[in-house]
């Protein structure tokens, strides 16, 4: 029966589809078959981009009316099937609304979920999924073994987005039914952290401090660096943690994956969670004070010496260069 | 009021991780440790709590070999108690048979008004428990908060987006994942380290909790060593290395 009919949870932000949407898509049409969108929200605006990667359909909730999509989306992803169209497989990305979804969803259909993909192989019935491990040095291959729908997440940059597949996804309503108690969560305000300059899963080069800068105050070196470079800011962990930085700052497993054409980690010392985030970066330069640090493992140029030294200087030579 | 958290034991990150050859899934048989992401859950718990003027904070637990190791820790911080459920036929078991066991465990306990839990675990990172929890017992859920209030039977969360955050009200019960940092996790005194040596830790098996088979769709197929990422030449700063740095970048140029 092969894999023929495959959903990919869809997001968009003001009627344009995530980057890691895009990807989803782009990689499920290539395994063949049907694809659809589904998506919260009334679809419209992002039914030409979703067709393009390759959704054929979009099914759409209609507003949430400030519910959290995990159990709305979930429930309306649950009547669909009960409906009759079930998929073969459903692709969610790894992203705090794609695990919430996917999290309800396994449990209404009693499936199981396996995420934090980074490759899928389908063969014949089989579909097996690749996870990384131990900060990225081991491969994990899975295969599903039970009923379909299989559900599996991926992380951001896994596949690469092309558009070209054809015109706009047909649009097909999905409305969410009677969630009951477990919809009593709403939204009702919604805070957007403005940042100036590239996006940090975007920029071609990232500068990102840890907890070697000593203090939080010592960031705005970073972040005068990243400006120099005209990239982004990036954070590892510890001081997301610390309260130095904004949680959208952080790169690693539970943070933001990066592959920017440079990644400069100043005073990171290379914590597997971070390491995650950051080692499919093209080149990485790395600065801090102690030799033995993980960071060096995976740096192409290592400067074991005192970021509040070796940044000023680097920042200087760059402003005199113009 | 009563809060339920959900803590995991997992082996000291510290240590490099090991796979079970026969079964390929990470080995649990030695030491456990108090997950550190659970640390902030059961000092949010004790908080609120705290709050409101009464109620206790009661634990769950899925781990082998009846290890009580990590519970004690969170035990010590000020946890009343614990049920945990150690079955060897939940070796290797997956994130939806967790959450259902866990919701099995949760009723041990009573009525609570809150379960709260990490957003994923520092070993096996699924990330999908919490909210596969909420779903089994039917509650709502916030996930991935970075703060929480009570006021007037009624949940407030700032919950972490992508782009920010939204504030979030919720009817309680519910269930809700918190991040690292969300407070700050308190170190338990030397007299709850003493006083959790006797807190009541109910050791259960899955067919205790009604749940009499086990099985996951999932297998592992194979492992294999990733390429490994060459390291590259490393030189100690000597007050000039800087201007490799800027070399560097010119050769890419991105300067």
């Amino acid at each position: 029966m092969g894999i023929d009919n495959i959903w990919v949870f869809a997001q968009a932000a003001d009627g344009v589809p995530t980057t890691g949407t895009l990807e989803l898509l782009t990689k499920a049409r290539s395994l063949g078959g049907n694809v659809s969108a589904f998506i919260a929200g009334d679809g419209a605006g992002a039914a030409a981009a979703l067709g393009d990667h390759g959704a054929a359909k979009v099914y759409a909730t209609g507003d949430l009316a400030g519910a959290l999509p995990g159990v709305a989306v979930a429930a309306a992803m649950r009547a669909v099937i009960d409906g009759g169209d079930s998929p073969d497989l459903i692709m969610f990305p790894q992203s705090y609304e794609g695990r919430d979804v996917m999290s309800r969803l396994s449990v209404k259909l009693d499936r199981t979920v396996l995420t934090n993909s980074t490759s899928i192989t389908v063969d014949g019935d089989s579909v097996t999924v690749q996870t990384p491990i131990f900060g990225g040095t081991k491969l994990v291959n899975s295969t599903f073994t039970g009923e379909r729908p299989f559900l599996a997440s991926f992380r951001p940059k896994s596949f690469v987005a092309e558009g070209g597949a054809g015109g706009a996804g047909e649009v097909v309503a999905a409305p969410v039914p009677d969630v009951g108690a477990a919809g009593g969560a709403k939204v009702t305000a919604v805070h957007v952290e403005e940042t100036s300059g590239p996006k940090l899963d975007e920029a071609a080069v990232v500068v990102a401090g840890g907890r070697g800068l000593g203090e939080a105050e010592k960031f705005d070196m970073v972040e005068s660096l990243a400006k120099t470079l005209k990239g982004a800011p990036g954070a590892s962990r510890a001081i997301v943690d610390a309260g130095w930085v904004p949680y959208s700052y952080q790169v690693g497993q539970t943070g933001k994956v990066v592959k920017p054409t440079v990644y400069i980690a100043a005073g990171i010392s290379g914590a597997t969670q971070h390491m995650v985030g950051m080692k499919g970066a093209k080149n990485i330069i790395a600065i801090n004070k102690d030799k033995e640090a993980p960071i060096f493992g995976v740096a192409d140029l290592g400067i074991v010496g005192d970021v509040h030294k070796v940044l000023p200087q680097l920042i200087a030579a760059l402003e005199a260069r113009g | 009021m009563n809060v339920i958290v959900c803590v995991k034991q997992i082996p000291d990150p510290a240590l490099p991780g090991e796979l079970d050859p026969s079964t390929n899934t990470l080995k649990r048989d030695g030491k456990l440790i108090l997950d550190e992401s659970d640390s902030y859950g059961v000092e949010m718990a004790l908080q609120l709590v705290t709050a409101a003027g009464g109620g206790e904070v009661f634990l769950v637990s899925m781990a082998p070999n009846g290890e009580t190791s990590g519970l004690r820790t969170a035990l010590a911080m000020g946890a009343a108690k614990a049920v945990l459920v150690s079955d060897p036929s939940l070796a290797g078991a997956d994130a939806l048979t967790t959450a259902k066991v866990l919701a099995g465990a949760t009723k041990q306990l009573g009525d609570a008004d809150l379960i709260i839990a990490g957003t994923e675990s520092s070993d096996g990172y699924t990330g999908t428990v919490p909210e596969q929890l909420a779903e089994v017992l039917g509650l709502p859920s916030v996930t991935f908060a970075k703060s929480i209030e009570i006021a007037d039977g009624t949940l407030k969360v700032d919950r972490q987006t992508e782009s920010g955050y939204d504030e979030v009200t919720c009817s309680l019960p519910a269930v809700v994942s918190v991040t690292a940092g969300v407070v700050e996790p308190r170190y338990p005194s030397f007299k709850g380290i003493m006083a959790a040596k006797s807190k009541p830790v109910e050791t259960v098996t899955a067919a205790d909790l009604g749940i009499e088979s086990v099985s996951w769709a999932q297998q592992i197929t194979s492992v294999e060593d990733a390429p490994e990422r060459e390291a590259g030449e490393v030189i100690e700063d000597d007050g000039e290395t800087f201007n490799k740095i800027v070399e560097y970048l010119d050769n890419l140029k991105v300067i």
